[in-house]
């Protein structure tokens, strides 16, 4: 196979880290090798949101994204959400809004609804629909990650 | 929601978190996915270009010839492992690789097994293969008469006596020809005042579990370890023991947990592959289908449902059923399909006389077997529309048509079951009080209606089947419970520590729940058909039930007095001197049943419980572009009582969702064989913005006074009556009634320049 694997060095999750990658390797395949498994392929295509992790602040889809292109960046995951021993506000509105069924497809969901936090403190019903609507759910616990999100915003407001 | 009363112990009855809560938001949650083992292989499956050809030639040359290749697989040599590579749940169809003929377009016909997946991925591009075209068949009512036969010869498993008549049976697409006959219906049609008839038609759709189907096989010392995402962990065992001609004790399938089934994971999907290539290279065999792939491995039946009914002084009197199910090219589980969703067809109406043909037939579509409701959700479509079409043309109320026809508790299906703790009437009321169905509706104005409708449906338990549980109190006292039922997203897990917990008076949070081991776990008939809370929730119970009277002789053989305030912990150092021992409790479950008989398919005892389910939508019509905005849904079940209200609500409204997307849009397209949309890129399933701006979720207060804490099963309830309520509303909107799936903008425009003329 035509492949050239050269060494990157990145920072994984708050830490530095480096790998050996082939030019055809994808992000969440790397990702696996730090036995971090969280961001999934599924749809293959970019069009689910299973694969959600971030580059350098920004929202990518890990199953689009060579895993060269991250040498000398900044790559998050859902594993970091939780280093400290305690779920996120998102987290824990997730739990307790019952807003997942299989799983799957929810570190995508959590990573995404953190990125609209950020941005927007307060959505709307409507915000927070645009805002997910790249991520699939099968199971379709739509409803209840809306109010997931609606109460994990509620969560993060200062007293 | 419509809570009843939380159960009295407090265990049952409680909106427990999902156990394994933390886990999945976190990203820490098991799935076969995340598994590697030492030394494991990569593999990637060529596949049929062809719907229907015999093989002539496969050439792997070039492939083997690729650096990190470590060997190419086809049907030939499958058969150094088994002889007889041919498998399925019904009937014993399906080759592991393909071998003289393929059947539709995806079949497996090689493997790629290398190092590396991307090797694997490049080196399958890099085999031809060469066929002698036959000529296909893709329709299913086409193929009750087709020159074109898919397997010329049927090959019944052996294991249902209802099958036993196909063995043998030469150059016939038909898998399966269910009948029912109860009264004449042929009098009743001649003495009705009325008498309608339509045809129905549903189109093939795919599961699209987001955790696409993944399995690896590790060979052993005369034995073979199957990790895979199935539903069916004691069904892979049976099955790929019988394969290989050995003991069952020899091979072990472990399930962590599931990234969605929805009935695509069940029986052997890829673990009889895996199996023969481990065996074969000696080495671990890891195979992960893409999404597209998935659309080649198993589907839901599209199917034609010809409905004919009389009516006299308002009231149904006959009622025939002629029901086509487009099965694909292999059986899996169609044929059970076929029968066990057959025999409701007539819906939940009194219907004193009524004729059933349930067919299954073999196509050159990839195969299809069972879907999130098993065959009743096609049904539900068609006798509901039909129903709907009826009280329309008599200028009758459809609700209270329907209420006027509705199968009473005590009055017999047609089957000959007597109706018992199936509360269909209170699921229609309550839809029909939520949505005011009495009162006036606004129509909407200018170019934009609007329009409500309702359906309901049932459904019955697959019967008989068999669940065994295990209860392990430790030295401690804490516990767990090892069953080989999958938590595949339903929260069985959570369920089943709920009812260990209320048995034995512990907290549900305290239950640890051992995934499906067969080294471990005791057997379980599978995860499908709503049938979990019921039959393995017996078996749970029934296992802490043990432990506790286990516990409660220790006790009297310690000399201590009856109702004594130890507890288990205090109980074993007693006995033992020290934290040691065990307590283990099992249970084992098998409802009664009466086959129904060869001739007329009736049975007085048909199913342990029935499930009930009902939806109501009030919608918008754009008379201009065709498209319908669900504005309001209510889905109403009878699932008796809830274990775990919350989780239930959930699965309600996932269930009415999914089937949203298999009514408005989700549709397999083809061309010659071909499916030309698998993918998400073209094949659309529901997302955020395709759910309903409001949706209700009712629990009806029921019982199941033969269930486990009174509950029976719900994860197909709110699938029954998404897309007749939608056509009905549809019809009631701008006065045009589809009767083929999905209901898509273009066919409602269509529908409405028609009517136009």
């Amino acid at each position: 196979m035509d492949s050239t694997s050269r060494q990157i060095r990145f920072t994984l999750n708050g830490r530095p880290v480096s790998a050996r990658v082939e030019s055809h390797l994808d992000l969440v395949d790397l990702l696996r090798r730090f036995d971090l498994f969280g961001a999934r392929e599924s749809c293959g295509q970019g069009l689910c949101g299973c694969c959600t992790v971030l580059v350098d602040g920004v929202a990518v889809s890990g199953c689009l994204t060579l895993a060269q292109l991250v040498d000398g960046k900044s790559v998050t995951t859902v594993e970091s959400l939780d280093e400290s021993g305690e779920l996120s506000h998102v987290q824990q509105a997730f739990i307790d809004e019952g807003a997942f069924q299989c799983g799957f497809c929810t570190p995508g969901f959590v990573m995404m609804a953190h990125e609209l936090l950020k941005q927007n403190p307060d959505p709307n019903e409507t915000e927070i629909r645009d805002y997910l609507a790249g991520n699939l759910c099968r199971c379709a616990a739509y409803p209840e990650i809306i109010r997931a999100v609606r109460s994990a915003a509620d969560r993060m407001r200062p007293a | 929601m419509n809570v009843m009363r939380p159960m009295p112990a407090g265990q049952v009855g409680r909106s427990v978190p999902r156990l394994e809560a933390r886990q999945k938001v976190t990203g820490r949650a098991d799935y076969v996915h995340n598994v590697v083992v030492p030394g494991m292989l990569y593999t990637k499956v060529f596949r049929s270009t062809v719907a229907h050809g015999r093989i002539l030639s496969i050439d792997t040359s070039a492939a083997e010839a690729l650096e990190g290749v470590y060997r190419v697989v086809t049907g030939e040599d499958i058969k150094t492992i088994v002889p007889e590579p041919y498998y399925g749940p019904a009937f014993h169809d399906q080759p592991v690789l393909a071998l003289e003929k393929v059947r539709h377009v995806g079949e497996p016909v090689a493997v790629v097994l290398a190092e590396d997946p991307y090797i694997a991925a490049e080196a399958v591009q890099l085999i031809t293969a060469e066929y002698e075209e036959l000529e296909p068949v893709f329709d299913e009512v086409e193929a009750v008469t087709s020159k074109a036969v898919v397997h010329e010869v049927l090959r019944p498993a052996g294991t249902f006596p209802d099958l036993k008549h196909l063995v043998g049976r030469r150059d016939t697409n038909v898998a399966l020809d269910y009948q029912l006959r109860r009264g004449d219906v042929d009098a009743a049609f001649a003495a009705a005042d009325h008498v309608f008839e339509h045809e129905f038609r549903t189109q093939q759709t795919m599961h699209t579990p987001l955790e696409p189907m993944v399995s690896l096989a590790i060979p052993g010392h005369e034995s073979l370890t199957i990790h895979t995402a199935s539903q069916s962990p004691s069904f892979v065992r049976i099955e790929i023991a019988r394969l290989l001609g050995w003991p069952e004790n020899r091979v072990r399938v472990l399930v962590p947990h599931l990234g969605g089934g929805f009935g695509a994971k069940l029986y052997i999907k890829l673990e009889a592959l895996v199996a023969c290539l481990a065996l074969l290279v000696r080495r671990p065999v890891k195979l992960s289908l893409t999404m597209e792939e998935q659309f080649y491995t198993i589907t839901k039946h599209a199917s034609t449902f010809r409905i004919k009914s009389s009516i006299k002084n308002g009231k149904i009197t006959g009622r025939r059923c002629e029901v086509f199910w487009n099965g694909g090219a292999y059986a899996d589980i169609g044929p059970r399909v076929t029968q066990k969703s057959g025999f409701t067809a007539p819906g939940p109406y009194d219907i004193e006389n009524v004729s059933i043909d349930s067919v299954a037939l073999y196509t050159n579509r990839p195969p299809a077997g069972a879907l999130r409701g098993f065959g009743i959700p096609q049904l539900v479509w068609a006798y509901e529309s039909h129903t709907d079409l009826i009280a329309r043309d008599l200028g009758i109320d459809p609700v209270e048509f329907r209420r006027n026809n509705i199968l009473r508790e005590g009055r017999e299906q047609a089957t000959g079951t007597a109706m018992k703790d199936a509360a269909i009437e209170a699921v229609l009321d309550d839809i029909a009080q939520k949505m005011d169905w009495s009162k006036p509706f606004d129509r909407g104005t200018g170019t934009v209606k609007r329009g409500r409708g309702i359906a309901i449906g049932f459904k019955a338990s697959i019967s008989p089947t068999t669940s065994v549980a295990i209860v392990n109190v430790y030295g401690d006292g804490s516990c767990s419970v090892y069953l080989s039922t999958v938590d595949m997203g339903q929260g069985s897990d959570t369920a089943m520590a709920q009812i260990v917990a209320e048995t034995l008076g512990i907290e549900t949070e305290n239950v640890k729940v051992i995934h499906p081991d067969t080294d471990v776990t005791p057997y379980d008939m599978a995860t499908l058909g709503s049938r979990s809370t019921f039959h393995m929730g017996h078996a749970v119970k029934l296992a802490a039930q043990h432990a506790r009277d286990q516990l409660t002789e220790l006790a009297a053989s310690l000399g201590l007095p009856a109702g004594t305030n130890y507890g288990p912990k205090e109980l074993f150092k007693k006995k033992y001197g020290m934290q040691a021992g065990n307590i283990v409790g099992v249970g084992s479950y098998i409802p009664e049943y009466t086959s129904p008989a060869p001739e007329t398919g009736l049975s007085a005892n048909v199913t342990p419980f029935w499930m009930v389910g009902g939806t109501g939508v009030e919608i918008e019509v754009d008379t201009e572009t065709g498209h319908v905005k669900i504005l309001r849904m209510i889905n109403a079940a009878d699932l008796g009582r809830a274990l775990n209200p919350k989780v239930v609500e959930t699965q309600l409204s996932g269930a009415a969702l999914m089937q949203l997307g298999f009514t408005l849009f989700e549709n397999m397209e083809y061309d010659n064989g071909q499916v030309t949309n698998a993918s998400f890129a073209d094949y659309k399933i529901p997302g955020i913005h395709d759910i309903p701006a409001r949706i209700e979720n009712d629990i009806v207060e029921a019982e199941q006074t033969n269930g486990p804490y009174g509950a029976k099963g719900v994860g197909e309830s709110a699938t029954f009556g998404v897309s007749p309520a939608i056509a009905n509303a549809i019809h009631d909107a701008v006065g045009v009634r589809l009767t083929e799936m999905p209901l898509t903008p273009e066919s409602v425009f269509r529908a409405i320049r028609a009517k136009k003329g």
